[in-house]
């Protein structure tokens, strides 16, 4: 049986996981899944931790975060498609123009 | 009643200054002499019971001007004898000069001749304010505003630089001796806790004369720098040459007639006050003195028609001032009275002269005048002699009346001054004379020779050029003074014959009425009757010793009188041997001492004076210490200096805004990190 201690490290690992892929990759695409990745983390506890206390609010506000997270994919996507556009290519580290 | 006496020449500046450029210059100057007319009427009526009856005088109080704690001040008039005269000679010699300017100022645009009546009509008001204000600050307010409403009329052309220069000068030199009059007043106010003058001199005359320096000393020394300010006296003298680039009928009004002697009236006013220093009338009748001669001395080389009246002016109010630290205060404000009749006429006789001759300021471009402009010749004559000291004109009364009282008040080394100043009074007005009306016809006459060192002749830039008149002085036609012009000017003939009569003296036969009529208003009153002791004693004194002392005296003044006829007539004499018989002799002597003639032309450097130890040192101060040092050093350095910090910290912050995503989302992420470890960490 696992207990929410389980689920915690679980989605530590995820973070973790996210967080390295947004470092460390240099494709957009991969970029924005880092972060749902990381967002699903997130999600994860706030489910477990739900559980844990016998409420549902965090199942409810994992219902936004997913909403907002659909929101922001279509967004990100579609700047990354500009993007891409214009400069063929989809590295990060291309798209350095707003600076100083 | 008194109240009307200022107001309806301050309305008349309220309609001209309000809707003047849309009136017709005839309405506009017509309502402007209405309004002084009208108020020498009312003046009149005003001082009818004062002159002819009991001589009580009448007091009106128009609303409780300021009150706060101990400081009670109204807006309080006075009429008393001293007032009478003031303001007879304001509105009756400012009535003439504002019917004169009809005629002068006829050239000007509409809206320029309405602002010119405008000024005139706020000065009247502000000069009878001056002269009826029963407590210190009315009296000030009319101070103040006679400078103004001077500022502004000097400066009446003010596209001319020097005259806008000119109404500056006389504008700063007086607020250096306003500054004094108003410390003299606080100081008053310290000392006595009021500020009525009436009070104050009751005041006062509880009190002994301050043998030594005292707080009486310092006060009146406070109000006579206002004085000499505001009369052009030494130190403060040097705006009143300058202010004679204003129109001619406000040389008249304004700098002979009635402003420049309110230092004289003010003396008079605060006689009790004064007569208790007795180190001040020192001070007083020395600078008179001193700067009755100076000015002679100036005023006998300069070429200016107008500016050897300026300095005769400077010259004959220091005698009235001579006649104040004397202690002779009727004598004083007799010769105020008499200069305004033959000061005034003199400078309106010379804007007829300038406006013959279109603009011309210059002497030596002058001559033979008489002939194409007889009515201004035989008043402009009228005034000479009176100013000249000869016997059966006003001035030989008055000026005769000072001298006496200045040797009987023992100081007979003033009065020598005071003899040698008559004779210089005589040579430069009869100087004047002969070069502007007798002689050759200008042009052909005396070449300019030896006084072009001097300043340039700096007539007719920009100022007044009547364009109809002929451009240059003796060629075509010459016309003499219009009706508007000449009636002044022969009013003002008649008056300075004439308005000595009031002081003849006891010696002559006469009864020195004016006198009589004058002492109480140097006296404090109330209070000083109920003291008694010391006053009663002295009056019975001074009876035993007239007696006595009646005969010799009577034979010391008329020693006295001969001796200034004498100047009077030498003077002439030297003058028409100088001026106008062998001005080659003249030359000859200019250049013989050509230092002297120098320093005299140049006013004994005073000018050169004041700007190398006054002027420059604080324009000095004010460019190197205040402008580059405290200005653009510290406030714009301090200013400066904080741009200049935020755009450096900016220049060296911006470096972190690469532009690079994962920059910016590792920083974030260390930020979090760095957050929660703070608040998590054990």
């Amino acid at each position: 049986m696992p207990t929410l201690n389980h689920y915690l490290v679980l989605s530590a690992v995820l973070f973790s996981i996210g967080t390295a892929g947004v470092f460390l990759r240099r494709n957009l695409i991969t970029l924005l899944l880092s972060i749902e990745i990381m967002l699903n983390a997130v999600n994860l506890t706030f489910v477990a931790v739900g559980r844990y206390l016998g409420s549902v609010d965090g199942q409810i506000i994992v219902f936004f975060v997913m909403t907002v997270a659909a929101a922001e994919a279509a967004v990100g996507l579609a700047i990354v498609i500009a993007l891409f556009r214009h400069r063929e290519t989809l590295n990060p580290d291309a798209f350095t123009s707003l600076r100083w | 009643m008194l109240l009307l006496i200022p107001l309806l020449p301050f309305l008349g500046f309220v309609v001209n200054a309000g809707v003047g450029r849309r009136l017709s210059k005839p309405v506009s100057g017509g309502l402007a002499c209405a309004a002084m007319v009208g108020a020498f009427l009312v003046a009149t009526a005003a001082t009818w019971p004062i002159l002819f009856g009991d001589g009580a005088p009448v007091d009106q109080v128009v609303y409780q001007w300021m009150a706060s704690g101990d400081l009670e001040i109204a807006f309080a008039l006075r009429l008393d004898a001293l007032a009478t005269v003031m303001v007879l000679v304001v509105t009756g010699v400012g009535s003439l000069i504002h019917i004169y300017s009809v005629g002068y100022m006829h050239e000007e645009t509409g809206s320029e001749y309405a602002r010119y009546f405008s000024y005139l009509n706020l000065f009247a008001a502000f000069m009878l304010v001056l002269v009826l204000g029963a407590n210190f600050p009315v009296l000030f307010v009319g101070w103040e505003g006679v400078g103004l409403c001077s500022y502004l009329l000097i400066g009446f052309w003010f596209q001319k630089p020097s005259a806008a220069d000119a109404g500056k000068k006389a504008f700063v030199v007086n607020r250096i001796g306003d500054f004094g009059f108003l410390l003299g007043m606080l100081l008053i106010f310290a000392t006595f806790g009021t500020l009525d003058i009436q009070e104050v001199a009751s005041h006062v005359a509880d009190r002994a004369p301050e043998a030594t320096f005292g707080v009486l000393t310092l006060i009146t020394l406070l109000l006579f720098l206002g004085a000499t300010g505001k009369s052009a006296q030494i130190p403060l003298y040097v705006w009143l040459p300058d202010a004679m680039e204003g129109p001619t009928p406000v040389s008249a009004l304004i700098h002979a007639a009635t402003m420049v002697t309110a230092g004289v009236y003010m003396i008079g006013r605060n006689a009790v006050l004064f007569s208790h220093a007795p180190m001040t009338l020192e001070t007083v009748a020395v600078v008179g003195a001193v700067t009755a001669l100076m000015a002679g001395t100036i005023g006998l080389v300069q070429n200016d028609i107008k500016r050897v009246l300026a300095y005769s002016t400077v010259s004959q109010l220091g005698y009235m001032f001579l006649a104040m630290g004397a202690g002779a205060y009727a004598a004083g404000i007799f010769h105020l009275y008499t200069h305004a009749f033959f000061k005034a006429l003199l400078f309106l006789g010379s804007g007829a002269v300038i406006h013959a001759l279109a603009g011309e300021q210059d002497i030596r471009r002058m001559g033979g005048l008489r002939r194409e402009l007889p009515i201004t010749y035989w008043t402009f004559i009228a005034g000479t002699l009176a100013i000249a000291g000869v016997p059966l004109f006003s001035g030989f009364f008055s000026k005769d009346e000072i001298l006496y009282k200045t040797w009987t008040a023992g100081f007979p080394v003033l009065w020598v001054v005071g003899a040698a100043t008559a004779l210089l009074t005589a040579v430069y007005m009869f100087r004047l004379v002969f070069y502007t009306f007798h002689g050759q016809p200008a042009g052909s006459g005396t070449p300019v020779s030896i006084d072009q060192g001097s300043r340039g002749p700096t007539p007719a830039s920009g100022g007044h050029v009547p364009s109809h008149a002929a451009p240059a002085a003796g060629a075509g036609h010459l016309h003499d003074a219009p009706p508007a012009m000449a009636i002044p000017l022969i009013v003002l003939a008649i008056g300075s014959v004439v308005a000595g009569y009031v002081g003849v003296p006891h010696v002559l036969g006469g009864e020195n009425r004016i006198e009589r009529f004058l002492e109480p208003s140097f006296e404090a009153h109330e209070r000083v009757t109920a003291v008694g002791e010391p006053l009663a004693a002295e009056p019975a004194e001074t009876a035993a010793e007239a007696g006595e002392a009646a005969h010799g005296e009577a034979s010391t003044e008329l020693t006295l009188m001969a001796v200034s006829i004498g100047a009077a007539f030498g003077g002439i004499a030297l003058a028409w041997f100088f001026f106008l018989k062998r001005r080659d002799v003249t030359e000859n002597v200019a250049r013989s001492y050509s230092g002297v003639h120098r320093l005299l032309l140049n006013k004994y450097y005073v000018d050169e004076l004041y700007d190398a130890t006054i002027v420059q040192p604080i324009k000095q101060t004010s460019t190197v210490a205040l402008w580059k040092g405290v200005d653009a050093g510290g406030i714009d350095g301090l200013v400066n200096g904080a741009g200049a910090v935020v755009r450096g910290g900016g220049s060296i912050l911006r470096r972190l805004q690469s532009g690079s995503v994962r920059v910016y989302a590792a920083s974030l992420f260390l930020g979090v990190v760095l957050v929660l470890g703070y608040y998590l960490w054990p």
